[in-house]
């Protein structure tokens, strides 16, 4: 395991306009750890990773990736130095099956001296990194070959999240990612944000669901108003805490 | 039973009462809950089943229809069924298969190409007037498709990069312009005579196989075969797809959105050149008439053969049969001597049935996802 975190903010600040919507936020997450940020709507926790994933860009603070500082300037950086965020409209393709939307973008297709929209697809060699991703990731598909657009809102999670796990080597960034799910669903969905866990990445999970958070959490930490007003070990006993510093009574 | 289809968590909760009874039916308390929830799921599984069987039903809709059609022309008509008669179904089909298969890649990535029509024009009279000066058979047919990609780069330059909100306005322009500069161009006039290619790809058949079998219809088999696999072994063709079933997703996975939804305009535009090819080939010459309302026809046989009219899906098996289905309504009514307003509207009518249908499929796909996803 690395020394450093996976994934260090420093006094990120964002301004929309008149409105201070990132103040001074620090956040710091490890390699194996699962990271909760927790608050009401608009608190800002949709910006915090919105300029983590280089979406937006900080007008003041630091970023840095295992130890290296790194500017967020546009999503394919943030990809490129091993961040992948899964928001909550999924950025999936109805039409495509699970392997195509997998490889969306990072065809495996040859040769190489060719422009790349140009290449010949290895569709059997997609297919079977496909199998073996899903295995790893114990997610079962009824029909892989269905589009998937046919799958239930669990199955388009997990496909969501296993396409960041395929690709991200370092963070793994879930916004929201049992909002629209059953209960069943939901389980699977938490247990693959676990697996992503020991595996070694670096989780950070934006939830309104305080049982997930309790069950997935390593920590949590809680934003008002753009600022971090509190971080806990989500446990049962710091739930009614973890509730009072997300709607800002005193404890 | 209604609330299984409307929403996700009632189905859930649908399935999940039985099972855990399954595993305490010692249990008295829950024994009476048994009998009506454990039907009700039964009766789900059957459902399933008859959405699924439905959907498939729709997907081979239109490939059944056309076996119908070519059955019922050929019991009411002794001509149709004759190896002339399918020759010029094939002949007359041909102009509409090739644009159709240009209008599907426009489709697919969830846009229209009304100038196709108007392209073909313009593109017989360029050729017959290059060919008029020059007398060369190689650059008519150069100039011909390169007046097709011109027009086809128009539409998709202005339409990406002047970020209109639909295809819709400027190959509507197009349409215009392109047969303004045909009409200019040839002063309102057909210009005779073509080169031999031409004419042998448009109006020669081939008579090493039989001969009723025209020529334009290998190049039909040609254009189809290429563009298929194009488009499911090549990266741009997946591309194509990826654009047309989310297109803020292909962008933000780093798809080269607006190279890829420009490319689909100019081979449709390229393809209306090929059209043309065909078209002055047959009649010997360009003319500022030719293609006239033929986007409509390439547009309705896309969305007859069964590609969706959202965008993202459909094969150019579709174009093909949907291209063939209205020359074979076409050329069936003509033989039984049915007024031609009545082909106009039959044409319509199934027009209209088969955009239904696309939008019943994908009322029973939501319905069949969350049936599974409570089922599974």
């Amino acid at each position: 395991m690395n020394a450093y975190p996976a994934l260090a903010v420093r006094g990120a600040t964002k301004r929309f306009g008149a409105v201070l919507a990132l103040d001074d936020v620090d956040l710091e997450v490890h390699h194996g750890e699962v990271l909760a940020i927790l608050g009401d709507n608009g608190a800002g926790k949709s910006t915090l990773i919105k300029c983590i994933s280089g979406v937006h860009k900080l007008d003041s603070g630091e970023i840095e990736v295992d130890g290296v500082p790194a500017s967020m300037a546009s999503p394919a950086v943030a990809r490129a130095a091993g961040i992948e965020t899964v928001y909550q409209d999924l950025a999936l393709f109805d039409n495509l099956d699970a392997t195509a939307n997998f490889f969306a973008g990072h065809e495996k297709a040859v040769p190489a001296w060719l422009p790349r929209g140009m290449r010949w697809m290895r569709r059997r060699d997609m297919a079977r990194s496909s199998s073996e991703l899903l295995d790893r990731l114990k997610i079962r598909l009824p029909e892989k070959a269905s589009t998937v657009g046919m799958m239930s809102g669990g199955q388009r999670q997990a496909i969501a999240v296993a396409r960041t796990a395929a690709f991200a080597s370092r963070v793994v960034i879930l916004d929201e990612p049992t909002a629209a799910l059953g209960l069943r669903e939901s389980r699977q969905v938490l247990d693959l944000v676990l697996r992503l866990r020991s595996e070694g990445c670096a989780v950070i999970v934006i939830s309104h669901a305080m049982d997930h958070v309790m069950e997935i959490a390593d920590r949590a930490i809680v934003m008002r108003r753009g600022r971090t007003v509190g971080e806990e070990v989500p446990t049962p006993e710091n739930r009614a805490r973890l509730v009072s510093l997300i709607v800002g009574g005193e404890v | 039973m209604h609330d299984i289809q409307t929403t996700d968590e009632s189905g859930e909760s649908n399935v999940e009462v039985p099972r855990a009874e399954q595993q305490q039916t010692a249990d008295p308390g829950s024994a009476a809950p048994v009998g009506p929830t454990a039907r009700d799921n039964e009766v789900s599984v059957t459902k399933l089943r008859l959405v699924g069987a439905l959907l498939v039903l729709l997907k081979l809709g239109p490939v059944l229809i056309l076996l119908v059609l070519v059955l019922v022309m050929s019991s009411l008509s002794p001509v149709f069924a004759t190896s002339q008669n399918l020759g010029n179904v094939l002949s007359q089909s041909a102009v509409i298969a090739i644009l159709a298969i240009g209008q599907l890649l426009v489709i697919l990535t969830r846009g229209i190409d009304l100038s196709v029509g108007s392209t073909l024009a313009l593109s017989s009279v360029v050729g017959a007037t290059v060919f008029g000066s020059t007398g060369g058979g190689a650059l008519t047919v150069a100039a011909m498709l390169g007046t097709g990609a011109a027009v086809g780069l128009v539409n998709g330059v202005v339409y990406v990069y002047g970020k209109l909100p639909h295809p819709f306005i400027i190959t509507l322009a197009t349409l215009s312009i392109a047969r303004g500069l045909a009409l200019g161009i040839s002063d309102g006039q057909p210009i005779r005579n073509m080169p031999g290619i031409v004419t042998d790809i448009g109006g020669g058949s081939a008579t090493w196989i039989a001969s009723w079998l025209p020529n334009s219809a290998f190049l039909v088999a040609l254009v189809a075969i290429m563009v298929s696999v194009f488009l499911s072994r090549v990266v741009w063709g997946r591309w194509i797809y990826a654009v047309g079933g989310n297109p803020e997703g292909a962008r933000s996975l780093g798809i080269p959105r607006s190279a890829v939804l420009v490319s689909v305009y100019v081979c449709s535009g390229v393809l209306a050149g090929v059209a043309a090819i065909v078209t002055s080939g047959r009649l010997n010459a360009g003319s500022p008439t030719f293609g006239d309302l033929a986007e409509l026809d390439a547009i309705a046989a896309v969305v007859i053969g069964g590609a969706s009219f959202l965008g993202g899906r459909g094969f150019v098996s579709h174009a093909l049969i949907g291209a063939l289905m209205i020359g074979v309504i076409r050329n069936g009514m003509n033989l039984l001597n049915i007024e031609a307003y009545l082909q106009l509207i039959v044409i319509g009518v199934v027009i209209v049935l088969a955009v239904e249908s696309d939008v019943v499929r994908g009322r029973l796909e939501n319905r069949f996802r969350v049936m599974k996803g409570a089922a599974a």
